[in-house]
């Protein structure tokens, strides 16, 4: 192999990361599911000719596909015979590398001078792809097949040509599937943008060169996180994460997350953690494996992403646990779920060992709410989604972020402005849900409350999220935050779901009401080393009442004058 | 019109272009800013220039007054009264994070949850009242505002863009309590949906409309003392001026209009040299601005962030700061690669070669040890750092850790990787857009900018470089240069099928009205009024929008859909005959021209060289990619137009240092601009 200078190394490595960028772009501009347009749930990338490992992929896609792209690739190339330049699979299967079936994964053989070169990939969000449910989170599914459409690895471009036969099989099975096609034709168009981009960089610097940088990149990425690891004092550290339910059994999921840290090793072990369960709490290896990428990634944001990068990174298969399903096993909330409490035990474990450079835990769940209906006034049918945000934990400098995005995604929530206008619906309220910050030095931030009044026709309300039974959790003292919580208003009749923060099919109508409030993020060291001042700042603001400031925080503030009185406030601080 | 006065003031100094038409004289000045208060430095200028007030006809002034107001957070105290259930929508925003990983980072809201107060009212999505407006809330609201210390007012209602009845009632009582010049009406700012995002633009406005005002009063006075008796014009984000006197109405459209007359200047000299399609290219210190003209006209964007949980959603030129500027600073990273950038070295302690302390490798540290910038100049500052000094930290740094041989490598290097990152980041923002770089000039201005600009366009395949006469004062050029402008956006939201024609050609009509009644008001000298329509369009289900010009009298449904296939078509290679168009928003902006300035007074009459060889003051060694050369220095300001020469070449002028590369061919215009052929 020839000796790259460092240099064109460099050079190579942002123009892989443009080619990516592009593709990011093009996806994201030119889509219909707002699930990727508004809420970036995509993500696009170049991939091993051999393995699928991972070469780049863009900065802009969704964290939770970091890791899992590599291995649904993988299974592309497993099965994949008589490739040609414009084939193009679509992938949906959740064994074969993938998330859940909503995450639609176009995987394409990159040809350069009629020769394989790479894999080029993306993945998106789809609205719908079939199932019990409109959306696809389905709260209680035992087995994929209630989930919905899940495909194999087929050809649905030949030679650049649309087979209108599988197209014809993917559209009679889902709902809305009149947009669809411009979901597909953007998706492949994204693809067509890289092959376009890298094409143009292999011809500028030659195809040795590209391979062989490539080859040293991952190299380098590796070096890069292990000076990163080396400097976590050696130790084991445990950290968890529970998931309220699976949606069937009512009873809470355990992650046990044992880290060993040794040397510029990181050896990951959930063997401890709950079995199988029946409900779609259940996650598969890719993307419990990509939930640990992710949370890595967020605790060392600069380490850039390869192959290499993970290499450090041991994660033991936890067989025999809910975090390695197999099929038919239901998976429908590990993407937007699951993943985000394995992330959340990475967190609490390694708190322990650098707390500086961590934070408490945020909000973490994706608050997916679905509403599937008919609206009388147009004649048509809708599937309404409304994600939410939750508050981010306090860290060692600031208080954590109101209304943060899930820890695995990216997205923003669609205006309310917006959804009045598409939905026979209408907001009564979108606010602070106050309180909910975790108690700490440094606090959490708020989740938020929003209540929707369906206002003509019948409809059906589906929802999976978290943290409805523990609160994220609080760190070195710092309290946890805020509960999720959701009611369904009945014809005047409250409605709480058994699960709290999971249930499906949800009959509502014309009058009905739905609440939700979403969590607030953990609080970070002893809320008792808060500065008083800023109590009485976040009291002011109304973020807490003057008697919660008290418990809490041990702040004493003057009713009338609406100042902290110092004098009993050491004393309390002192007594409790 | 025989006099005008250009005045940019920005983050170091306050520029100042002065032409007398009638004379075909043209000064310039250049003094520092004054922070605390820009009108010192505005009127230090003028005196510098030898400008005199009485005899002035216009004076058009940018100011940074708000952008900066804004990004330190030295604002005024803003009150809300909005739609009850609503109140925390602009500190909730659309649940973002500042950065795709990592889970910390934080904002602060405009106006702070103790000052904003809900009334009972609420209209749905097609304008309907569902909820008649509470009289008696909004008394309630703006007492508690006076009470609070609040000295400007948002009022800010759900669908409001949709109906504003309950926004106009609510202004009225506001004003029967309180009369406040500083009220903004979400709906009269943005007639747009998307609560976040327009409720945050008013609060932004609300926040600096008393900044603005206080300043615009102090400057007028000032003007005043001195005799001048005009109006004063001030640049807005948009790249058009606005009268004074109504600038404070509408704060916010003065946010970023520095680097928005940098692409007015950009378009109106490139236009005068025959060049249509140009990529604007202006890097200083810590960073560098990219923007985009397209057949003449710069492209404006109706939304963005200028910062973390900022959006501002008025009409405002497509401006992309890229972290990269002549004080971004080199490292080599844990993998043992070559970072140039983000961070910057900033002024102080500044790159190694400024002599303040710095002890880190910058790019202006690496081009000054290739000989591309004058290594006499390090004689020039307060604490000399030899050359020696530098070439070593340069490889003790950087060099050393990647196994180069030298520090002449280690800068090469420096650039190299610089070049490649700028020229990433300027075909992500401009010609990733379906155009092709092949047909476009790079007009480079900015400090720093004509040090690297051969180089990038090398990278994209740009053919001609424009380098304008006077690239350290191009933001103060602009401001002669600008037209009066206002923009216009109404939402229409229904499937192009369904859409009432007449409707549109009302909507387009009372745009034009209100821009023509506007411009009448504020009594500014106009050659002749210029209206360009654009229009937004999605396919049904998009929630991104797609925005091209139209002719308003040529407008149908049919003509409409086929430059929106078109347009989509070059821009995303995708075709979607199965799915309905819908017609979004309209856009007009009303551009009262103002006279034409002639740029040829910009070339300064003296010292003029007859044949170009007499324009070499000497040589040095300078490095390119094929080694080091003997390289001939010229000064620009002994150049004449339509003097040609070969490179390489350097040509150092007051403001800034062009090179140019070995076989490039250079060319002096009519105007005065060097035209670089790649």
């Amino acid at each position: 192999m020839t000796i790259i200078d460092p240099i064109t190394l460099t050079v190579i490595q942002s123009g892989l990361q443009q080619v990516c960028n592009e593709m990011d772009l093009a996806f994201v501009r030119s889509a219909f599911s707002p699930v990727i347009s508004e809420a970036l749930d995509r993500s696009d990338g170049i991939y091993d000719i051999e393995n699928g490992e991972l070469i780049s992929q863009g900065e802009l896609g969704l964290p939770v596909f970091v890791g899992t792209m590599q291995f649904g690739t993988k299974c592309v190339i497993d099965r994949a015979k008589n490739l040609k330049p414009g084939d193009v699979f679509i992938v949906n299967d959740p064994y074969l590398g993938g998330t859940h079936l909503m995450d639609v994964r176009f995987v394409k053989p990159f040809f350069y001078k009629g020769k394989l070169f790479a894999w080029l990939a993306n993945t998106g969000h789809w609205p719908d792809t079939g199932g019990a449910v409109p959306g696809g989170f389905s709260a209680n599914a035992t087995e994929v097949e209630q989930e919905g459409l899940r495909l194999p690895p087929v050809k649905l471009y030949k030679e650049g040509v649309l087979d209108e036969e599988i197209l014809s099989i993917v559209l009679s099975n889902i709902r809305i599937a009149d947009q669809r096609i411009g979901d597909i034709k953007a998706q492949a168009a994204a693809l067509s943008v890289g092959e376009k981009r890298f094409t143009q960089l292999i011809d500028r610097y030659g195809e040795e060169i590209v391979k062989n940088s490539i080859k040293e990149l991952k190299i380098r990425a590796a070096k890069q996180m292990r000076a990163r690891i080396k400097e976590i004092p050696d130790g084991i550290y445990h950290g968890e994460g529970i998931v309220d339910s699976d949606g069937v059994v009512n009873e809470p999921l355990r992650i046990d997350m044992k880290i060993r840290k040794l040397d510029t090793e990181l050896y990951f072990d959930m063997s401890g953690s709950s079995p199988p369960c029946l409900g779609p709490m259940n996650s598969v290896i890719a993307t419990t494996k990509s939930s640990i990428y992710l949370a890595i990634k967020h605790i060392f944001p600069e380490v850039p992403l390869n192959a290499g990068t993970f290499q450090p990174l041991h994660i033991e298969d936890p067989e025999e646990t809910f975090l390695y399903a197999k099929y038919p096993r239901p998976v429908s909330g590990c993407a937007a779920e699951v993943s985000q409490r394995i992330a959340e035990s990475v967190f609490s474990a390694l708190v322990k060992a650098i707390p500086n450079q961590l934070f408490a835990a945020p909000a973490g769940t994706s608050g997916n709410l679905c509403l599937g209906g008919f609206d009388p006034k147009y004649n048509r049918n809708y599937v309404m989604y409304v994600i939410s945000g939750g508050g981010y934990g306090g860290n060692p400098n600031e208080d954590g972020l109101s209304n943060g995005c899930s820890t695995i995604g990216i997205s923003k929530t669609t205006p309310v402005e917006v959804m009045e206008q598409f939905y026979p619906v209408l907001f009564e309220e979108y606010s602070l849900h106050e309180g909910s910050g975790g108690a700490g030095k440094k606090r959490g931030g708020f989740g938020v409350n929003y209540k929707i009044k369906i206002i003509r026709g019948n409809a059906k309300v589906s929802m999976v999220m978290d943290h409805g039974r523990f609160g994220p959790q609080g760190v070195l003292k710092g309290k946890d935050g805020g509960l999720n919580f959701v009611k369904v208003v009945q014809s005047g009749e409250s409605y709480i779901p058994p699960h709290f923060s999971k249930d499906q099919n949800i009959l509502v109508q014309e009058g009905d009401t739905i609440h939700v409030s979403t969590p607030g993020g953990g609080g970070y060291e002893d809320p008792f080393l808060r500065t008083p001042e800023l109590v009485l700042l976040d009291v002011l603001r109304g973020y807490y009442s003057i008697q919660r400031v008290k418990e809490l925080f041990g702040v004493v503030i003057n009713h009338q004058e609406l100042t902290v009185n110092l004098e009993e406030t050491i004393k309390y601080r002192k007594r409790n | 019109m025989t006099q005008i006065v250009g005045i940019d003031v920005g983050g170091t100094f306050t520029d100042l272009v002065f032409v007398d038409t009638n004379a075909g004289s043209v000064e310039i000045a250049k003094v520092p800013s004054t922070i605390a208060n820009q009108a010192f430095g505005v009127m230090k200028a003028l005196e510098s220039a030898g400008a005199s007030l009485t005899k002035l006809h216009s004076i058009i002034h940018g100011t940074t007054v708000t952008t900066n107001a804004l990004l330190e957070r030295k604002i005024s105290r803003v009150g809300l009264i909005t739609t009850k259930g609503f109140r925390d929508v602009l500190e909730l925003g659309r649940r973002t994070r500042p950065k795709p990983y990592g889970m910390t980072g934080i904002f602060e809201c405009i106006i702070p949850r103790e000052l904003r107060f809900e009334v009972v009212e609420r209209i749905d999505s097609d304008g309907k009242i569902v909820e008649s407006l509470n009289e008696e809330d909004v008394k309630i609201a703006v007492r508690k505002l006076k009470d609070a210390g609040a000295e400007a007012i948002v009022i800010h209602f759900l669908h409001s863009y949709k109906n504003d009845l309950h926004e106009i009632k609510t202004e009225k009582i506001v004003r029967e309590i309180w009369s406040n010049d500083f009220i903004t009406r979400g709906s009269d700012l943005v007639a747009e949906f998307r609560e976040y995002e327009r409720g945050t633009t008013a609060a932004i406005n609300a926040a600096i409309q008393p900044v603005l005002s206080r300043y615009i009063d102090l400057l007028q006075e000032k003007l005043k003392e001195g005799g001048y008796t005009k109006d004063l014009l001030v640049m807005q984000g948009n790249g058009g001026t606005v009268s004074s006197s109504i600038v404070v109405e509408d704060a916010v459209k003065t946010v970023m209009s520095g680097p928005a007359s940098g692409v007015m200047a950009a378009s109106y000299t490139s236009m005068h040299s025959g060049y249509k399609n140009v990529v604007t290219y202006d890097m200083g210190g810590t960073s560098c601005d990219v923007g985009l003209i397209v057949d003449g006209i710069p492209q404006v964007t109706p939304e963005l962030e200028i910062e973390y949980a900022m959006p501002i959603h008025v009409p405002m030129v497509d401006v992309h700061t890229i972290g990269a500027g002549g004080g971004s600073l080199a490292s080599v990273n844990d993998a043992d690669l070559l970072q140039v950038g983000p961070e910057s070295a900033g002024a102080e302690p500044g790159p190694i070669c400024y002599g303040r302390g710095g002890e880190k490798p910058t790019i202006t540290d690496a081009n000054l040890v290739l000989g591309r910038l004058d290594q006499k100049t390090l004689l020039s500052v307060d604490n000399p750092v030899s050359i020696e000094i530098l070439r070593d930290l340069l490889f003790k740094e950087v060099g050393s850790k990647l196994g180069l041989e030298n520090a002449e490598e280690t800068a090469a290097a420096i650039l190299k990787i610089a070049n490649t990152n700028m020229a990433g980041a300027l075909r992500l923002v401009s010609l990733s857009r379906g155009h092709d770089p092949r047909d476009f000039a790079l007009f480079s201005f900015g400090g720093a900018g004509p040090l690297h600009a051969i180089a990038l366009a090398k990278e994209l395949g740009i053919p001609k470089v424009l380098i304008p006469m006077r690239p350290g004062i191009t933001n103060a050029v602009g401001c002669v240069v600008a037209d009066v402008r206002h923009d216009y956006v109404n939402s229409i939201n229904t499937p192009l099928a369904q859409t009432d024609m007449d409707q549109v050609n009302k909507i387009f009509s009372s745009q034009i009205a209100l821009g023509k009644k506007i411009i009448e008001s504020e009594d500014v000298e106009i050659e002749d009024l210029l209206i360009i329509h654009d229009v937004d369009m999605q396919f049904q289900g998009q929630t991104h929008i797609l925005n091209f010009p139209v002719r308003q009298n040529k407008l149908t449904r049919e003509s409409l859909q086929v430059a929106f296939e078109k347009s989509y078509l070059d821009r995303f290679g995708v075709e979607l005959p199965e799915i309905r168009a819908v017609l979004v928003n309209l856009h007009t902006a009303i551009i009262g021209r103002r006279k034409e300035v002639p740029l040829t007074a910009l070339i300064s009459k003296k010292y003029k060289r007859k044949k170009i060889e007499d324009c070499q003051i000497g040589t040095r060694q300078v490095w390119f990619e094929t080694g080091w050369e003997k390289t001939p220095i010229y000064k620009r300001e002994f150049f004449r137009p339509n003097f040609k020469f070969k490179g390489p070449a350097i040509v150092e002028q007051l403001d800034t240092t062009i090179v140019v590369e070995p076989g490039n061919n250079v060319e002096v215009d009519s105007t005065g601009n060097l035209i670089i052929s790649i």
